[in-house]
């Protein structure tokens, strides 16, 4: 009975002579929220493509829910159960609300192949009801989504993820283009992920919003995991001091 | 949950008016135009001397010219459309038309006059050259399809290359004889209004499936935001398939009834149809960049396509110059689109 909700042990990923990740393990554990932190090109998001099945590792395992597991691409990763925020939007400028929520997983009301009758109506309400969860407030949901701020764009493809979410949500770099206002919304979206019990796993530059929000914090260097920390056993300058490479520079550091 | 009771007044501060269709600007656009013809059809003995004052809108024949004019092309027009809003284009329906209309007339022909091709063959039932125009227009769709989406060839150049492969057929099949004299039936494709009526309910019907199913989803989602489609679990080489398909079967649908309506099919026939039916679809508001715009776009932008057409040589204005200043008229439509999208990158 172990509570470990996903492990990678020694994943890798070469981009030809890039070697973008090398040899991470990993744990995260029921109900955690860990922020993974690092400098550009750290290997922060070739990290989140491996784990989500958008990209097929060099080498390395995955264990997800206590199974191994390679995903074929992220629709697999999604079947199982993890719900991902991508750095670059995944949603679609021109269609409503209800239609980005539920992308590639629309609600029928009659089923004719490629034809079927979208139940538009049931897609709405679910979308009030998620967006109401998740305190998000859009003023007109069959607006697309072209005109909406950042924030409210960001809300959308994070109230899609949190409410179909089951087991993880990933986010990377959530509140990256976001103002202090919009970040704050999308923090509290996090904290109600935190209550519900829904491991997270947040890739985030800003150190204050990751003291504030997660219990453990996991720093990338040039695409190794140079150190592990618990929130009580470290600080900002701690961990700016292993992002920049002043401290664990030297090789397995952290083991 | 009391944190996340606590932001409900965060709310952002943009402000959300509805959205204006795009559709509205253009039938203002339509009414305008034809307006200007009305009021210079009234006023034009002044600058023509051998012509009466008289009314553009207010004759029943030039209407329903206007609209016969533009139900063929616009039958092209509703399956480009599609393409166009998943971030395509489609070249080769023009050509599509000459190469459907040649093999499906080669079984439209009656046997009392000598067959072009199967000299052998006895009267069919109308619906195996309605079938085989159709098909012919699918398969060549098909090809474009898989072209653009497993390849991952540039729609134009994969339909530039079906453009001439499928004009080259039209011509090789009856070393460039005209197909003549088809059965008596045939004709009732392109009798009286069916070519208009095929062509609203065509483009009804489509305008349904985008608005109404599944496959409008797909089809706006992929050309807004295609690696968005992807990741979200859209299958989105299967669905650009299906999306060409469905266009050259309207080009076959196209070429049906052009060859009921004129009696006889040659090689030659829909050059620069393709032109037309993009043109369309760019006046009534559909964006070449994809997903943006409308069957009912595209079906206004046919009307103000005829209207134009026909305005000119109402106005006694020659065929060159017409050439030149409808294709103004696609650059301007274009310019309008770009300047739509600069202003729309702004705001967000
Ligand atoms: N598809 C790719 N092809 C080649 N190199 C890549 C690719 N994706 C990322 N990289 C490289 O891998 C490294 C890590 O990138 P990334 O994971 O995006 O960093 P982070 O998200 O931490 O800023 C960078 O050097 C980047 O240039
Ligand atoms: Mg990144």
């Amino acid at each position: 009975m172990s509570d470990i909700v996903l492990e990678t042990r020694g994943l890798t990923k070469h981009y030809g002579g890039v070697h973008a990740l090398e040899d991470a393990d990993f744990t995260l554990r029921a109900g955690e929220h860990i922020a993974v932190v690092g400098d550009n090109g750290a290997g922060k998001s070739t990290f989140v493509r491996q784990i989500t099945g958008v990209e097929q590792r060099t080498a390395g395992k995955v264990w997800f829910g206590g199974d191994e597991v390679t995903f074929s691409g992220p629709i697999a990763a999604r079947e199982a159960g993890i719900e991902t925020v991508f750095q670059n939007l995944a949603l679609a400028d021109d269609l409503d609300v209800p239609s980005n929520l539920f992308l590639g997983r629309e609600l029928i009301k009659f089923n004719l192949g490629p034809f079927s009758i979208l139940d538009r109506k049931a897609m709405r309400e679910r979308t009030q009801e998620a967006l109401t969860k998740t305190a998000v407030k859009i003023p007109n949901l069959s607006n697309t989504i072209r005109n909406m701020s950042g924030g409210q764009r960001q809300c959308v493809a994070i109230a899609r993820s949190a409410s179909f979410a089951s087991r993880l949500i990933i986010m990377d770099e959530p509140t990256a283009a976001l103002g202090v206002q919009e970040t704050a919304q999308v923090e509290n979206i996090i904290r109600g992920l935190k209550e519900r019990g829904v491991p997270l796993i947040l890739v985030s530059h800003n150190l204050r919003q990751v003291f504030d929000l997660v219990d453990r914090i996991v720093v990338f260097r040039r695409g190794r995991i140079v150190a592990s920390l618990a929130k009580h056993e470290t600080d900002g300058n701690d961990i700016v001091s292993y992002i920049t490479g002043v401290k664990g520079a030297e090789a397995g550091a952290y083991a | 949950m009391a944190d996340v009771g606590s932001v409900a007044g965060v709310a952002p501060k943009t402000v959300h008016r509805r959205q204006w269709p795009g559709e509205v600007n253009v039938l203002i656009g339509l009414v305008v135009i034809a307006l200007v013809f009305e009021v210079l059809g009234w006023i034009q003995p002044a600058w023509r001397s051998d012509i009466a004052a008289q009314s553009f809108l207010f004759n029943k024949l030039r209407l329903s010219i206007i609209i016969g004019q533009v139900a063929i092309t616009g039958i092209i027009a509703v399956g480009v459309t599609q393409v166009i809003i998943t971030g395509g284009i489609d070249l080769s329906s023009g050509s599509v038309v000459g190469a459907a209309a040649m093999i499906g007339m080669s079984f439209a022909q009656a046997s009392t006059y000598s067959r072009a091709v199967y000299p052998h063959l006895t009267d069919m039932p109308i619906i195996v050259p309605a079938a085989v125009a159709i098909l012919c227009g699918a398969v060549a769709g098909f090809v474009n399809g898989g072209l653009v989406a497993y390849t991952k060839i540039p729609s134009f150049i994969a339909t530039l290359g079906m453009m001439v492969t499928a004009r080259g057929v039209a011509n090789w099949y009856t070393k460039g004889q005209p197909i003549s004299f088809p059965t008596d039936g045939y004709t009732v494709f392109g009798s009286g209004l069916h070519p208009v009526m095929i062509f609203v309910g065509l483009a009804v019907l489509f305008h349904l499936a985008l608005r109404f199913t599944l496959y409008g989803n797909r089809t706006y989602a992929i050309g807004s935001n295609e690696e968005a489609a992807r990741v979200s679990g859209i299958n989105v080489e299967r669905h650009l398939l299906l999306v060409y398909t469905i266009a050259g079967a309207l080009a076959g649908v196209a070429a049906l009834v052009l060859t009921s309506k004129n009696l006889t099919a040659q090689a030659g026939m829909g050059v620069m149809y393709e032109l037309d039916a993009i043109a369309m679809a760019v006046i009534g508001g559909v964006s070449l960049s994809g997903g943006r715009g409308s069957i009912i776009g595209t079906v206004l932008g046919a009307l103000i396509f005829g209207v134009i057409t026909s305005g000119f040589t109402f106005l006694g204005i020659d065929a060159y110059y017409q050439q030149i200043i409808k294709g103004a008229i696609i650059v301007i439509a274009v310019i309008a689109d770009v300047a739509r999208q600069k202003r729309a990158a702004r705001r967000a």
